[in-house]
């Protein structure tokens, strides 16, 4: 007890919360929880988080820097908005949810296998490259998001579905062959408006030491 | 005024002269209740049929009335007559209200109406209209004792209003705690920051205000008299003492604050590094803005705890079981301090629930807006350790135990009320049934008022050590007539509440001067004129009245027979429902006033299958939740005769045995609720009459009865349905055991 009482000293610190303000998209209002529990209890995902979000905020405020950063909760968030609604404090904790899971992305301490992160990554990574959204192409790679095997067989019991949408003409096979799906004329254009972005976001991001301090 | 002359006046309005037989009704009047005068009118109510009654009063052909109309507690504005007494028999609301329209009902309805009249006429011929008993001329100076900020707003208030004031304090300055603050939390609009106290100003404007006289360092060595003229003798640090007279008194003497020492766990005593509210108030002052220092080394503090409820809510032995109420928006406030001086401050609130009354809400918002970090957390205990403090705790969101590292540890500990001494208060030993929690809070047992009544010589607690003051229905009220307490000698609270608090309970006491000088009673029968007098020769000394006044308003003369205080009597007629010989009575209230009510009830024989059930209901939430039942047209039992009487209080047991023995079937007695959470407007007049009644088994047994035939029900303004359901179930119970032996 008293080894972990050490390591935990600088809790309630405001280090990590001066981190969030500055940093996490929303992050201003992680200070105006009242830990009333309305969101947990409004979240229809939120008896599967590890850490709901009246927790998060609470955890924000205790200074646990790595567990929130790395933790998988606020990559389950599905922003249905039930939470902001019911909100006293009006927060916007849908936001501020996104906001944290995107800034842990960046700082590489997201969790590596969690599946809406990698989902995430597919589509940005396709609209990257497009300009805009291949569906075919991000539906046939969700597939095989966890593997060769997992992805035939996947495959497999969709196809029915997929005959359907062909027959239906949902589904255009073509969009499959890459020199032949279509584009956004001026790619470069988007690239370079997202690096610009991109640079934006970076020079205001506060350099923060990690915990402790 | 010897010559009784009653006058009866049968209202046919609001469908009482279509549903009832008033022909019938004047000739119960005028035969059996020898009214010398009966009219019957369209509208009584109307100009023409109260200036038809008035005529009969100027030309002096009546001197007694009994209107037979509506209830009591309507039309009170029509039906004032000065100089005589006023019967009121409830036909509308007691009778046709609550009966069906039918024509199998007719003969009971109309049995019911003529009992009314009768009851009405008797009660007529057993009043004298009450005349004032002026006692002493209007006092207009009121004495406070405690010049905090509850007793210098009083004085101000009192100025205000035209009165003198006198404020007496035991310290040398005045102020209190209030002027020990470096800021006070915020009173007015957007209640975002700490705000100036404005004590400063306060004692400038009571020390150049005319009407105020200020006693520094001073005490109350003698209270007597009553309200209109109490004697005060006020003994100053010099030795000398003065002797002066106020109408009214105010107890403003607040609290002490808990004493921290008793919480060595949360490290009070052990580092000079943790302090109290108050404490922290003194640092506060001393930095004057500037960083708070450490009381150790005077270094700035980087990281100050806050714990809520220390000591406070709580069952532990020598804590305080209640809430405090103003410590959650202090602890934010002190937060600001150090966030205002220097927002790197790390401040944390740990608080099990935060309660932040009045506009708290906006402070505590600005609070978290500031970067104050609340966290939900039980504290076990700060331990000092190489200059810092361990503050360890179990975070009840996070659910883990954890300790944080502070300079600083600021306890937020409560109020204890300087409430004088407990004059109920039971040895220790002989409070074993005591839970735990409810056990003894220590206070300092010094007297305060030093009242020279034989109930003692402070005003009686409620709970935990606070004055009783009625806060239901009359805050400020105590249970001494005349004496006002205010502030949080009466229950906790925050700065803005001791400002309304000194406010109210100041135009109580200027009412309760007003009202003595003419001789009238004070709150809750305000105005009231009449008052006990007692027959000497009948008494025994038995010293029940003087025992059972809730209001100690009647002390003994040196042969031991009671002396009443007028203007401390409140009227509720306790002392009247006492008294075992019955020689105490009012001019329009006494024993025979409903003795011979319950007389002239009209008692059928016992062939004739029609019980009789006498109901006395507190006319001040019985009586109305029965008149509220009938404008709902609940019907009840025809058999049924009801009484109003001041107070469950006043009931002497003579008129249960009396009415028993006089042919009814029962009697059901209606008071309010008793005990810690009591609702009798005269505080313990209806736990008198529960007590009473517990004894009356055996008089039941000694008579033969069924003990069911009597039945005491605590019964609310709001028991609506309940009271009349009440009624209907005694007439069931009658239904099941058959009629009382002793008809005639
Ligand atoms: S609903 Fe809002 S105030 Fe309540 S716990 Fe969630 S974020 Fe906090
Ligand atoms: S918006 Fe996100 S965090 Fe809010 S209730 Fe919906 S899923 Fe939960
Ligand atoms: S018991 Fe009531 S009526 Fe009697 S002296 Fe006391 S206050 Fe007055």
């Amino acid at each position: 007890m008293d080894d972990l009482n050490l390591a935990m000293r600088d809790r309630y610190r405001n280090n990590f919360l001066q981190e969030v303000e500055a940093n996490v998209e929303e992050g201003e209002w992680a200070k105006m929880c009242m830990q009333c529990g309305v969101c947990s209890g409004s979240c229809p995902f939120g008896p599967h988080w590890d850490h709901p979000p009246q927790e998060i905020f609470m955890m924000i405020r205790a200074n646990k820097r790595e567990e929130v950063l790395s933790s998988t909760s606020m990559w389950l968030c599905t922003s249905c908005y039930n939470c902001i609604v019911r909100c006293p404090r009006e927060i916007p904790i849908t936001h501020i949810m996104h906001g944290l899971a995107s800034y842990a992305q960046r700082l590489g301490l997201a969790p590596k296998e969690q599946p809406t992160r990698k989902f995430g990554l597919m589509f940005w990574d396709n609209i990257e490259k497009n300009g805009r959204v291949n569906e075919s192409i991000l539906g046939i790679k969700l597939y095989f998001m966890n593997g060769f095997k997992e992805g035939v067989k996947t495959a497999y019991k969709m196809a029915p579905v997929g005959w359907n949408m062909l027959r239906t003409k949902r589904f255009n096979p073509f969009a499959l062959i890459p020199f032949l799906h279509k584009r956004c004329k001026k790619r470069s254009d988007i690239q370079a408006i997202l690096r610009k972005a991109q640079q934006i976001e970076n020079a205001r991001t506060v350099r923060f030491g990690t915990a402790g301090g | 005024m010897s010559e009784v002359k009653i006058g009866a006046y049968i209202c046919k309005g609001c469908g009482i002269g279509e549903r009832l037989d008033t022909d019938q009704l004047e000739q119960i009047a005028a035969r059996e209740g020898k009214a010398a005068i009966v009219r019957q009118h369209e509208f009584l109510c109307s100009t023409s049929g109260v200036q038809s009654i008035q005529n009969d009063i100027s030309a002096g052909d009546v001197n007694r009335i009994v209107i037979a109309a509506c209830s009591r507690r309507a039309k009170t504005e029509a039906f004032r007559f000065e100089n005589v007494a006023i019967s009121r028999a409830n036909l509308r609301e007691g009778v046709i209200w609550v009966r069906p329209d039918t024509e199998e009902a007719l003969e009971l309805t109309q049995e019911m109406a003529g009992d009314y009249l009768r009851m009405g006429c008797a009660e007529a011929k057993h009043m004298t209209p009450p005349s004032p008993h002026v006692e002493s001329t209007t006092t207009r100076e009121v004495l406070i004792v405690g010049g905090g900020l509850t007793g210098l707003t009083a004085a101000l208030e009192a100025s205000k209003a035209g009165y003198r004031a006198t404020i007496v304090e035991k310290s040398g300055e005045l102020g209190g705690w209030a002027a020990k603050l470096y800021r006070r939390t915020p009173h007015r609009s957007p209640y975002t920051d700490p705000q100036e106290t404005g004590i400063a100003d306060l004692i400038a404007a009571v020390q150049s205000d005319a009407n105020i006289s200020v006693q520094l360092d001073a005490t109350i060595t003698r209270t007597s008299g009553s309200p209109g003229r109490f004697f005060v003798d006020i003994a100053t640090e010099s030795g000398a003492t003065r002797t002066d007279r106020f109408g009214a008194i105010i107890q403003a003497t607040g609290f002490t604050p808990f004493d921290a020492n008793k919480l060595p766990e949360l490290g009070f005593g052990k580092s000079p590094d943790v302090v109290d509210q108050l404490g922290l108030e003194r640092l506060a002052r001393e930095a004057n803005g500037g960083p708070i220092k450490r009381p150790s080394d005077g270094k700035d503090v980087r990281n100050v705890v806050f714990v809520q409820c220390a000591g406070q809510r709580s069952q532990s032995e020598g804590h305080l079981p209640y809430c405090s109420g103003h410590c959650c928006n202090t602890s934010i406030k002190q937060a600001m301090y150090f966030k205002d001086a220097n927002p790197g401050v790390d401040t944390t609130i740990l608080y099990t629930d935060l309660r932040s009354p009045g506009n708290g809400e906006d402070f505590y918002r600005s609070g978290q807006k500031k970067g104050v970090i609340f966290t939900k957390g039980v504290v076990k205990e700060v331990v000092p350790e190489n200059g810092v403090l361990d503050v360890r705790l179990k975070d009840l969101i996070l659910d883990e135990d954890v300790a944080i590292r502070a300079d600083l540890v600021v306890l937020a500990t409560g109020m204890v009320a300087n409430s004088g001494v407990n004059i109920d208060a039971v040895p220790l030993d002989a409070d074993k049934d005591a839970k735990p929690g409810e056990a003894h809070i220590e206070i300092p047992i010094e007297s305060i008022l030093n009242l020279d009544y034989r109930q003692g010589p402070d005003m009686p607690q409620l709970r935990h050590g606070f004055n009783d003051s009625h806060f239901i229905c009359f805050p400020y009220e105590t249970q001494r007539t005349g004496i006002y307490a205010a502030g949080p000698v009466r229950r906790p609270m925050d700065m803005v509440q001791v400002v309304d608090d000194a406010a109210g309970a100041t135009l109580k006491a200027i009412q309760a001067l007003e009202n003595a000088g003419l001789g009238r009673a004070a709150h809750p029968r305000s105005g009231d004129l009449s008052f006990p007098s007692f027959r000497r020769e009948g008494c025994t000394q038995c010293k029940r009245c003087t025992v059972e006044c809730p209001f100690g308003a009647i002390d003994e003369d040196e042969k031991r027979y009671p002396i009443f205080n007028e203007s401390r009597c409140r009227r509720c007629g306790t002392c009247m429902g006492a008294c075992p010989v019955r020689v105490i009575s009012f001019e329009n209230y006494s024993v025979d006033s409903v003795g011979q009510q319950i007389k002239a009830v009209d008692i059928p024989d016992e062939f004739s299958e029609k019980p009789r059930i006498l109901v006395l209901a507190c006319e001040n939430d019985a009586y109305p939740a029965l008149d509220m039942a009938a404008m709902n047209r609940l019907e009840y039992s025809a058999f049924v005769r009801v009484i109003p009487v001041r107070c469950l209080g006043s009931v002497n047991t003579i008129w249960v045995t009396d009415a028993l023995n006089g042919g009814y079937d029962s009697v059901v007695l209606m008071g309010c609720q008793k005990g810690e959470n009591y609702q009798c407007h005269f505080v313990k007049g209806s736990e008198m009459a529960h007590y009473r009644m517990s004894k009356i088994d055996d008089t039941l047994q000694q008579l033969q009865m069924e003990t069911e035939r009597v039945c005491t029900y605590e019964v609310a303004i709001t028991d609506i349905h309940r009271a009349s359901q009440l009624i209907n179930d005694m007439a069931a119970t009658i239904d099941r055991i058959g009629l009382s032996p002793f008809k005639f």
